[in-house]
């Protein structure tokens, strides 16, 4: 079988200030190749000022069908929401 | 909950289905089938373009050319990443198309004769296939609909430049006026025919809509396309070669004539005028391009 390289997962950050967010994959031979590629793919127009790549087979990624379960610490805490606390009448600017 | 009714709920629901996610077998099988043969259509649509390069008529018309080319490699690529995380290798997805196993939009094996050609292929072929992929980007399969969003912010460039040079020539010397005529008459039935069979002969439409893949059925998305176009036509002088298509007050579309099937059928199945050279052309390019494939590995491995 004919060997296309390894995926990469690409992120772009589109202007300063912002975060990386993830916008496909690539395939290349080497760090250096899918950086290329990613640029030659993701950014034909202006679409970003910094582009990260990582294999794709470095990434962990969660299991959607343990979400309940892993998720299931945070699910149980409205007290980490703002709305959960209950101020002062005619209290302002908070 | 049956894993079915958790994914049917999520449909229903309009929550995309990602790459992880529990999904029917039938589901992937038609994903994979779906999103490889659009992935084929954009790659071995390169070539019919492509044709025309060397000797697009000014420099401009080339650099434009040569970018509009270098946007179908990349809505190949996008296609082609978002249809293996459905489990399957690019490589394999590669395979299928040159054993003519796999398929791609039959449009592209009719031949690019002269320059009026590239007008009328980014007027119609990628005007219907807008229309199409705008829909798509409702799509059930999260990593379709994203591909779809960006290959549709960069495909109304791809429009506009056929229309451009189609109204051009439809506006310029008798002679160019006849080559676009001419364009026109070659390229508006197959182009018409990419919508796919009428509603009530497509096999696989039914589950398509159910899952949430497919939004839209084939007869709406053509009616959408020819309502836009006529207009267009009309307006810089040229007439679409069907005697049938009249504006009905009544339904509030065109009505049009009947497609000839039997000829799309049979240059599906491989006897259109360029089936051979295309996938030759694509194995050719890809055998030649084998010696880059692993000197890049063996670089990559030596420096890890």
């Amino acid at each position: 079988m004919d060997n296309q390289g390894d995926i990469w997962e690409v992120f772009i950050q589109s202007k300063p200030g912002l975060a990386h967010k993830h916008v496909g994959n690539i395939h290349a031979m080497g760090k250096e190749m899918a950086l290329q590629n990613a640029r030659d793919m993701y950014t034909r127009r202006q679409e970003g000022t910094c582009i990260w790549v990582v294999k794709f087979a470095d990434i962990t990624s969660s299991i959607p069908e343990e979400d309940g379960s892993f998720f299931e610490p945070s699910n149980d805490k409205i007290y980490r929401q703002a709305v959960h606390y209950i101020m002062p009448e005619g209290s302002k600017n908070i | 909950m049956t894993d079915l009714d958790k994914f049917l709920e999520k449909i229903n629901n309009n929550i995309k289905i990602e790459p992880k996610d529990w999904m029917p077998d039938g589901y992937r099988k038609h994903l994979q089938r779906q999103m490889s043969q659009h992935a084929h259509s954009e790659v071995i649509g390169m070539q019919p373009e492509g044709n025309w390069i060397t000797r697009a008529p000014s420099l401009r018309a080339k650099v434009i050319l040569l970018a509009k080319v270098q946007d179908e490699a990349g809505h190949g690529q996008y296609l082609y990443s978002a249809a293996e995380t459905l489990g399957k290798s690019r490589a394999v997805y590669i395979e299928e198309l040159q054993s003519r196993k796999a398929k791609y939009s039959s449009i592209f094996n009719y031949p690019t004769l002269n320059w009026a050609d590239m007008g009328a292929v980014g007027w119609l072929v990628d005007g219907a296939a807008i229309v199409n992929q705008v829909s798509l980007q409702k799509t059930s399969y999260g990593p379709y609909a994203r591909a779809m969003v960006k290959i549709c912010k960069e495909e109304s460039f791809h429009q506009r430049q056929g229309y451009e040079i189609i109204s051009k020539m439809a506006l310029g010397s008798p002679e160019q006026k006849e080559m676009a005529q001419d364009a026109m008459n070659r390229f508006w039935w197959p182009s018409i025919m990419m919508f796919g069979p009428h509603d009530q002969d497509s096999a696989r439409s039914g589950d398509a809509m159910k899952w949430g893949i497919k939004i839209e059925s084939n007869d709406d998305l053509r009616q959408k396309f020819i309502d836009k176009t006529v207009a267009q036509a009309e307006l810089i002088g040229l007439t679409i070669p069907d005697k049938d298509l009249k504006w009905n007050e009544e339904t509030k579309h065109y009505d049009f004539g009947a497609m000839d099937w039997d000829e799309f059928w049979s240059v599906v199945n491989g006897d259109g005028p360029c089936n051979d050279d295309r996938i030759n052309h694509h194995i050719k390019a890809h055998e030649e391009g084998r010696w880059v494939r692993e000197a890049a590995n063996a670089y990559a491995e030596k420096n890890n």
